[in-house]
């Protein structure tokens, strides 16, 4: 495996124009003889999808959703950032830049970092021109606030419901070329594997969820936007069917896995309720502007929180970090709290939550203003809890909430299968070893409208417009592992659910490579995975068969690539002994408990490529190279 | 605080689109409260699983009532008693020990069944598909201030614009209509400077292709309304035969 990251010459800010002139075309009319298949409909996919067949391109777009609207995309709350300056308050391309990048921990590659922020602004232009509600001020320009920290504001918001304004966006330009004729789509598809054929992405092989039948189908290009692998933690706030199959197969057919140990922890979810708990549900970080996150002082401490006086209460963020407080970044706010429930000072019944407090704040202000500011939040925690947190304090704790590794693609956005592209959060290649809120709207958006669409020419450009068969020995071979696979699944027929080994998984990741990793924690990890495995394809019992629509079925397959990912996150976790950004190794912290970076021997990206069955995988990386920005160190005491 | 109760459920199973189905009793014990109530169908799955017998396939994704695709009709009433709550956001604290529930899917003629609780919502995508969006290319778009909206405007824009295509509206209206489901995304586009442009062929293109695909006429019975979960207003029909009509004497 060869990393080329093919990144322009040039000064930073003139690398992507000066890229995009040099960029090969396809001719308007031979554009029709390429079909390319675009697989996931979110963001990414489904921008990616529209654009090219807007430019003339066939495209044939595939869903595991029953509608290409339902893509978990939608289900992003807070906002999108752009450097439009509208604020007047001196920010800029450059600023966004930097903070990306300083956010990333220095762990991603300045030159596709700066090409996102620069094209942040066109995104709000496209989204608004669509018919995107983002907030208004009454002279009716556009809105803005301040999110996660950032100095300025360059937050555009819809509501709490920003992911969903903006997927609504990107299906209508879907749906409009569906209805052209020139997007075919297929809903109800799960990719199941990649068809390589002479070295280049040739097609895919899909099960088709009602029928149960195993399709084949052909293209020029394929782009994978199937998102990202937080249910490797079972638990996440990760929609159910989320998964990583798409992207693990991919990578078993030769694309580079790139830093798979980067996951991002959020601070303020409603916490587990018990072992039936499906999913956890994240409430914006906005409430900690407002809330006081507290435990008792004392171990074990049974008493509710209104009999807890004050001085027996512990405002541990703000002991620990007087200047910044409630308002820590989401992994030191996450790992802090996880100490405290370690500590044996958790609340609630389970032991595995911190109180998040508004008592003073609505002394302060006011129920009413209270209501006005978190509103929906407070309902959506009643709903859920069955507590009114305007009378008692919220309980929260940290969930899984998104993964910034991925598959590693260059600076055109493809992988190291030539003709395979990855968008969105499937790649791993803006936010390095930490994602900012409000940037991954951002970058699914860019990629799919306004980088892909470019690049991908480049690559088409160089390839013949043949005609695209299925009936090949490539085809057959492939779709007949999947077949093979489904029905080893069905016929094992042993005495444990599939969300057994979820379950169990979920437990081993987070107690071991979630948010504090040591090289023991690890290295139990990388023992007791491969035993789950062994375990799973002995005593798996799948209900159903496979020519029916069985959501087990489909489950257990996802759950099968899952027992191999989170090995491999062990595996490139114990590898990287620093500290950076939401990967946090015990070893390597700095006096203040901060992440602590070794630049000398880790500013890699670090990519794993498949070499067989029981084999270890092989590293390589692809030094990181910082012309432009000075790296230091996070504080925030 | 957790409590544990136990219930008999009566579930609509069916195996296919093409055979029928039937009401199958299912008794359920020690159920957590603090459950949701696809959470307890996940439970009762499990104990179907072990017991060699197939689990109730049902629709969910998201879990936490904005993804759209989670739906069944509770006790009569599409996602159940609770107001403004998708069923995926609907917990076991509101029913009570020993109480008898009953599950259907979705009913309409336009939403035929899958499998169990599984329905087929395609309707709703061919009727997006025929016009409910704006018809502007990848990177043909002005400066986003350069299109001011009355906040008002894009307030009410928005509140339309919450639908999550559920289909409980059609579950719930006695003659299986659509109308509010088209009828906010109708207004949401309309109410915009941005939508204006192609209102007529629109609200013409929706409503042909939504009388296509079979579903009722409205006849303004005000259940879709009750029981959004996005609380979406019967105004949106309102707006939207006001565009049919427009359309229609131009």
């Amino acid at each position: 495996m060869k990393l080329d990251s093919k990144i322009p010459d040039g000064p930073l800010t003139e690398k992507w124009d000066n890229h995009k002139e040099k960029i090969k075309l396809v001719n308007p009319k031979n554009k029709r003889k390429y079909t390319v298949l675009v697989v996931g409909t979110g963001l990414a996919g489904a921008s990616a999808a529209a654009s090219l067949a807007e430019m003339g391109y066939n495209v044939k777009s595939f869903c595991i959703q029953d509608s290409a609207r339902r893509a978990h995309s939608i289900a992003a709350q807070g906002g999108i950032n752009a450097a439009k300056n509208y604020p007047n308050d001196n920010d800029n391309i450059w600023r966004l830049f930097y903070d990306t990048i300083k956010g990333g921990d220095y762990r991603s590659r300045e030159a596709n970092v700066y090409r996102l922020a620069q094209v942040s602004n066109n995104i709000i232009d496209q989204a608004t021109a669509q018919g995107v509600h983002f907030a208004r001020e009454y002279g009716g320009n556009l809105a803005n606030r301040s999110f996660g920290g950032a100095q300025v504001s360059r937050t555009f918001y819809a509501r709490g419901q920003t992911g969903q304004q903006l997927l609504l966006g990107t299906y209508s330009s879907l749906m409009r070329q569906v209805k052209t004729g020139m997007v075919e789509l297929f809903e109800l598809r799960e990719m199941l594997d990649l068809v390589v054929e002479d070295g280049k992405a040739r097609g895919i092989i899909v099960r088709n969820l009602v029928t149960g039948e195993i399709e084949r189908y052909a293209g020029h290009s394929v782009v994978l936007a199937t998102g990202g692998y937080g249910t490797v933690f079972y638990l996440s706030t990760n929609a159910v069917n989320s998964n990583a199959t798409a992207a693990w197969r991919t990578h078993k057919r030769g694309a580079g896995f790139a830093n798979p140990c980067y996951t991002q922890i959020h601070p303020t979810c409603i916490p587990v309720s018990g072992d039936h708990q499906s999913k956890l549900t994240l409430m914006s970080e906005s409430l900690r502007n407002d809330g006081r996150i507290w435990v008792s002082k004392k171990k074990g401490d049974k008493r509710a929180a209104k009999d807890i006086p004050e001085d027996e209460r512990d405002y541990f963020l703000e002991r620990k970090y007087p200047s910044f407080g409630n308002l820590v970044p989401r992994d030191v706010a996450s790992r802090n709290a996880k100490e405290a429930c370690d500590d044996g000072r958790g609340v609630g019944s389970t032991g595995l939550a911190v109180y998040l407090d508004f008592e003073e704040a609505i002394k302060t202000f006011g129920e009413n203003v209270i209501r006005e500011r978190y509103g929906n939040l407070f309902d959506m925690y009643e709903k859920i809890t069955g507590e009114n947190p305007y009378k008692v304090p919220m309980r929260i704790y940290p969930a899984v909430h998104y993964t910034m590794g991925g598959l590693w693609v260059d600076y055109n956005l493809m992988s190291t299968i030539p003709g395979l592209y990855v968008a969105g959060e499937a790649n791993f290649s803006d936010h390095g070893a930490n994602r900012l809120g409000a940037s991954a709207l951002m970058q699914g958006l860019a990629d799919g409208y306004f980088v892909l669409p470019y690049t991908i020419n480049d690559y088409l450009a160089g390839v013949d417009a043949d005609e695209l068969k299925t009936d090949t020995e490539q085809f057959k071979t492939v779709e007949n592992e999947v077949v093979e696979k489904n029905k080893k699944l069905l016929s094992i027929n042993g005495n444990k659910t599939i969300r057994t080994f979820h379950r169990e998984l979920g437990h081993i990741m987070w107690e071991n490579v979630g948010m504090a990793r040591t090289e023991e924690s690890l290295k139990k990890a990388l023992v007791e995975i491969p035993k789950l495995r062994e375990d799973f394809w002995q005593n798996v019992k799948v209900p159903g068969t496979g020519e029916e629509l069985n959501k087990n079925l489909e489950m257990a397959g996802r759950v099968a690539d899952l027992l191999e990912l989170g090995e491999l996150m062990a595996r490139d976790a114990l590898n990287r002994a620093e500290s950076c950004g939401g990967h946090f190794r015990l070893e390597s912290q700095t006096e203040e408990g901060e992440a602590k970076r070794d630049d000398e021997n880790f500013s890699y990206a670090a990519v794993w490529e498949y070499k067989g069955e029981g084999k270890n995988p092989e590293l390589h990386k692809e030094e990181l190279v910082f012309e432009n920005v000075k790296l230091t160190q996070r504080s925030y005491k | 605080m957790e409590k544990l109760i136990n219930l008999t459920l009566k579930i609509w199973r069916q195996k296919n689109a093409k055979s029928s189905g039937k009401m199958v009793e299912y008794h359920v014990k020690d159920v957590s409260t603090e459950m949701s109530f696809l959470e307890m169908l996940d439970v009762l799955n499990e104990d179907l699983s072990l017991k060699g017998d197939d689990p109730v396939e049902f629709d969910s994704d998201c879990r936490e009532g904005i993804c759209g695709t989670c739906g069944v009709v509770i006790n009569g009433i599409a996602h159940g008693e609770q107001k403004a709550t998708t069923v995926c956001q609907l917990h076991m604290r509101h029913f009570k020990d020993g109480e008898t529930i009953t599950i259907e899917p979705w009913r309409a003629r336009a939403f035929p069944v899958i499998k169990d609780l599984v329905v087929d919502r395609k309707a709703f995508d061919r009727i997006m598909a025929s016009g409910g969006y704006i018809s502007i290319k990848t990177g043909s778009a002005a400066e986003a201030n350069s299109i001011l909206i009355p906040k008002e405007d894009s307030d009410l824009a928005m509140d339309m614009a919450a639908c999550i295509g559920c289909g409980a509206c059609v579950a719930s209206c006695p003659n299986a209509s659509a109308s509010l489901f088209v009828g906010a995304k109708i207004s949401q586009l309309s109410l915009l400077p941005q939508g204006k442009i192609e209102a007529k062929q629109r609200a013409e293109n929706m409503v042909a292709q939504m009388d296509a695909e079979m579903f009722g006429a409205c006849t303004n019975i005000q259940e879709c309304e009750a029981v959004c979960p996005k609380e979406i207003s019967i105004s949106g029909i309102a707006r939207m035969r006001r565009e049919y009509f427009k359309a229609a004497v131009k």
